[in-house]
């Protein structure tokens, strides 16, 4: 595809407060994928703000501003989290993971290597928060049964509705031999 | 570049005047001439299109365009497959741009199905092109006539094993700039002979959206952007009165906006243009606008003039008021359905950025061409200084083709001197979207003693025209529509009038053969005046094991459970759907298998096809059940998806999809009619259960039948 955008390019990398946690030492921090970040305390902004627009890290989506789609989820300490309902100031301290960083350099991460392989995607807009919610699924149940795969993934809404595709990608992510739940092999 | 094209657009440059290599360097461009728009929209060879051009390079790739934009329904991957099925190219060596107006061929818009129809012949057709003059320039290198050449996965080389070393296109193409355009006697590969189309593909791209590391239009930020945010009216029909700017203005960093109509302020980030947009103050005069109670009376004493793209459908055959009068079996019935949304998961985003009197937007959107015009024209720019671009895309469903966002997004951008984001909030998405439109359908039948239809009346109100024609074989008929000014804005929706239409007609045959005691397929069969409808019907049939019915109705059936079915022909889709259910004692209602089958000619992306019409079944089975969008006094009262419900994973019943596949009729879309039998066929299933009948859409908005 021929990228030839004139003038102004749409910026993939951090900005803003970011980049400048040396400067800024007195700043609670939060931990995003293993780095830490300065951030300001401001009561109006969610957790969602500050990875988007702030760190940069897109992959979280807005859907829906009040926890009933799941897009803008992100681990927190291991457990998914809707970014959008969760004030800034609850993840100071704690370690966050995002769709971004879930893979291991160019190994992705089983779920996502299954929803990859499954062709779980349509728009592909909910995927992020669709693997971030199976990831912490079989974290906690290595191997679910359908209906507890429903049951835990029905806080996460696919508006292309492949809702089909991506249950058979979590089932293959949840095979013994693919080695889910804890990272282990 | 000559001077006198700098003020046209690339896609109204003459074919042989655009400036591909000066953009896509040295090669082969193969052209498709366009056919323009006639002085009635339509032209006499179908709809009008840009064309379509491939180029292919030095690094041995084929750059192909297309004015389409891929929002999710997957027509991308399958447009790349055409291409490298012409080309004999593998699909890494395919680059597709669509939607980009600056370099894509000129288009309508990504609706009505047309990708398959439309898109894709006019890139096989070029494709094709291609294939036969790079065999000429292979012949001309490798010292043979061009019957003895052999294109092969990018290599040309002489048939046989003997010969000189296979040569890559990007070595027959070096230097060259040539253009040529595509000879009426260009044939593409028929279907039958298909080796990479047609056979179970994954969907480029998957990797991007895994990682998180595709960008959407609301994920764009080029840096000094600022966000934008728009003053809405409180309800519809409110007119702004006054409005005072002066606190937002004070706010640092804050610009604000207002013309005409539209107020809206820029801010450097979020919570500064919420606060901005709180900050002005505006009186607005509202106007009394109808509440959903007296919607229908409403929509019935609002007719007007039906000039829009869904069109107007007047037929009529024989004696049909003579017929309804001599039947001795008659039936009236009227079925409704609801106004719903679209709710596409990335809301309404743009981005616009200008660099002196040329701008660029950024549009999650499905007609850029249309964009880019309504831009210049609000905007009084060249059209050659606008251009958008359609970037991956959060899905649409219809519901993606307005441009004043862009329009809004653009002067925000002017006024502040830097870029400017709008993003929707899934508030702003529900209000200031517009709906699929509410259909009032009333139909009148009649029919001889055995069931043979003999008279059929068929009016729609609001909803179009599209599907309102009748697959059966019936001597009298009368079918028409009556567009409505609409209080609540609406537009298009994956497979709008189709889903209303369907949903009367079907449900109407299933009354009439319940009536005279026969087998709703059987019944339907007997009618039926289309072959491939039948065997789509016969087929899902078989698949489903359904169990006929004779005479009155057979209840031997496991308590609560009912299975119904139901045809549509729509876009020149044939679909048939059944659908078994289960009624609880608490009249609970569990949909517990859907089978669908679909047939659309040549299948070009069975996987994306398959994929398309689960999600479809799922889709249509939200508006068939429980979507609906409720509103007083012109605000809409569910504006929120803790209000609104559409489907979940609890919602999907098992899916069974039969791919018909005929490879000896050309390729139709995908993405809407599987959709249109859904509904009646849970309907039906729902009188097979329970012999309740459920004649408005949605059915069982709480969940249990009444």
């Amino acid at each position: 595809m021929a990228r030839r955008k004139p003038g102004v390019r749409p910026s993939t990398g951090r900005r803003g407060s970011a980049k400048s946690s040396a400067r800024a030492p007195t700043l609670p921090q939060i931990r995003v994928n293993g780095v830490d970040h300065p951030v300001l305390l401001d009561a109006d902004r969610s957790l969602l703000d500050v990875l988007r627009e702030e760190l940069g890290l897109t992959g979280a989506k807005y859907g829906c501003g009040e926890g009933e789609c799941g897009a803008c989820k992100v681990l927190v300490d291991g457990v998914a989290v809707r970014s959008c309902m969760t004030p800034v100031a609850e993840a100071v301290g704690r370690s966050i993971t995002t769709i971004e960083g879930l893979a291991h350099g160019d190994r992705l991460h089983p779920v996502q290597q299954a929803f990859a392989d499954t062709g779980a995607f349509q728009c592909g807009y909910c995927i992020p928060g669709m693997i971030i919610a199976a990831v912490s699924l079989l974290e906690t149940n290595p191997h679910p049964t359908e209906k507890e795969v429903r049951t835990a993934m029905d806080g996460n809404i696919c508006r292309c509705c492949g809702y089909l595709r991506i249950l058979e990608a979590i089932r293959r992510a949840a095979q013994p031999s693919r080695g889910v739940g804890g990272g282990a092999p | 570049m000559k001077p006198s094209g700098e003020s046209l657009p690339f896609d109204r440059l003459p074919p042989t005047e655009r400036p591909y290599f000066e953009r896509f360097g040295n090669g082969l461009v193969v052209v498709l001439a366009a056919v323009r728009p006639g002085p009635s929209g339509w032209g006499r060879g179908g709809p009008p299109h840009g064309g379509a051009w491939i180029h292919l390079g030095e690094d041995g790739k084929a750059r192909a365009f297309t004015g389409k934009a891929d929002v999710g329904q997957g027509t991308r991957t399958a447009l790349m497959l055409l291409v490298a099925e012409e080309l004999r190219l593998p699909l890494s060596s395919i680059e597709l741009t669509m939607g980009d107006t600056d370099v894509s061929p000129w288009d309508m818009g990504t609706f009505g199905s047309r990708s398959m129809p439309d898109a894709a012949q006019h890139l096989r057709i070029t494709g094709a092109a291609a294939r036969t003059a790079l065999t000429e320039l292979a012949a001309a290198a490798l010292g043979v006539v061009a019957d003895r050449v052999e294109l092969v996965d990018g290599r040309a080389r002489v048939r046989g094993a003997k010969g000189p070393k296979p040569v890559p296109y990007g070595i027959l193409v070096k230097g060259l700039r040539r253009v040529e355009m595509v000879s009426p006697s260009t044939r593409s590969i028929s279907p039958s002979e298909w080796t990479k189309a047609g056979q179970p593909t994954m969907n480029v791209g998957g990797h991007d959206i895994v990682t998180g590391a595709r960008r959407y239009t609301s994920d764009l930020h080029p840096p000094g952007m600022l966000y934008g945010k728009v003053l809405f009216p409180p309800s519809y029909g409110a007119k702004l009165r006054s409005v005072d700017l002066s606190r937002a203005q004070a706010l640092p960093g804050v610009t604000a906006v207002h013309e005409g109509d539209f107020v809206a302020v820029a801010a450097p980030d979020l919570p500064s243009a919420r606060s901005a947009l709180k900050a002005i103050r505006a009186e607005w005069e509202t106007s009394p606008q109808p509440s959903e109670r007296e919607i229908v009376d409403f929509l019935r004493h609002h007719p007007v003039e039906g000039e829009d793209f869904w069109d107007v459908v007047h037929h009529e055959t024989g004696d049909v008021d003579a017929a309804l009068v001599a039947a001795p079996v008659s039936l009236h019935e009227t079925y409704s359905t609801a106004y719903i949304a679209h709710v596409p998961m990335e809301t309404h985003a743009v981005l616009a950025a200008w660099e002196g009197e040329r701008l660029t937007v950024w549009l999650g959107g499905q007609t850029p061409f249309r964009a880019r015009d309504a831009l210049s024209d609000a905007l009084g720019l060249s059209p050659a200084n606008v251009r958008v671009i359609v970037p991956p895309t959060g899905s649409g469903f219809g519901g993606k083709h307005a441009g004043d966002l862009a329009i809004g997004a653009a002067r925000l951008a002017k006024a502040a001197g830097r870029p400017v984001r709008i993003t929707y909030t899934r508030e702003e998405e529900f209000t200031q979207a517009y709906f699929r439109p509410m259909a009032v359908v009333e139909i009148r039948s009649g029919a001889k003693n055995d069931g043979t239809l003999t008279a059929w009346q068929f009016h729609n109100l609001n909803a179009g025209a599209a599907a309102a024609l009748l697959p059966y074989k019936v001597p009298n008929q009368k079918i028409g529509n009556q567009p409505v000014d609409s209080p609540l804005p609406q537009g298009s929706y994956r497979a709008l009038a189709a889903t209303a239409n369907n949903f009367a007609r079907e449900s109407h045959i299933d009354e009439l053969a319940a009536r005279v005691g026969a087998d709703p397929v059987e019944y339907r069969l007997r009618h039926l005046a289309d072959d491939r409808l039948a065997a789509v019907l016969k087929a899902v049939a078989e698949r489903a094991g359904w169990t006929p019915r004779r005479g009155s109705r057979v209840r031997d059936r496991a308590r609560g459970h009912g299975q119904g079915i139901a045809v549509g022909l729509e876009k020149e889709g044939r679909v048939a759907t059944f659908a078994e259910v289960r009624v609880l004692e608490d009249r609970r209602l569990e949909v517990v298998r859907i089978v669908t089958g679909f047939e659309c000619g040549a299948i070009v992306h069975p996987s994306n096809l398959q994929s398309q019409i689960e999600g479809g079944t799922v889709m249509a089975l939200g508006g068939a059940l429980f979507e609906a969008i409720h509103f007083d006094g012109g605000r809409i009262l569910n504006p929120r998806l803790s209000a609104y419900r559409v489907p979940r994973f609890r919602d999907v019943p098992p899916i069974e999809v039969l791919l018909l596949d005929r490879r000896d009729l050309p390729s139709q879309g995908g993405g809407e009619t599987p959709l249109i039998a859904v509904a009646p066929a849970v309907a039906n299933a729902i009188f097979d259960a329970t012999g309740t009948r459920l004649r408005s859409l949605p059915l069982v908005p709480d969940g249990t039948v009444p």
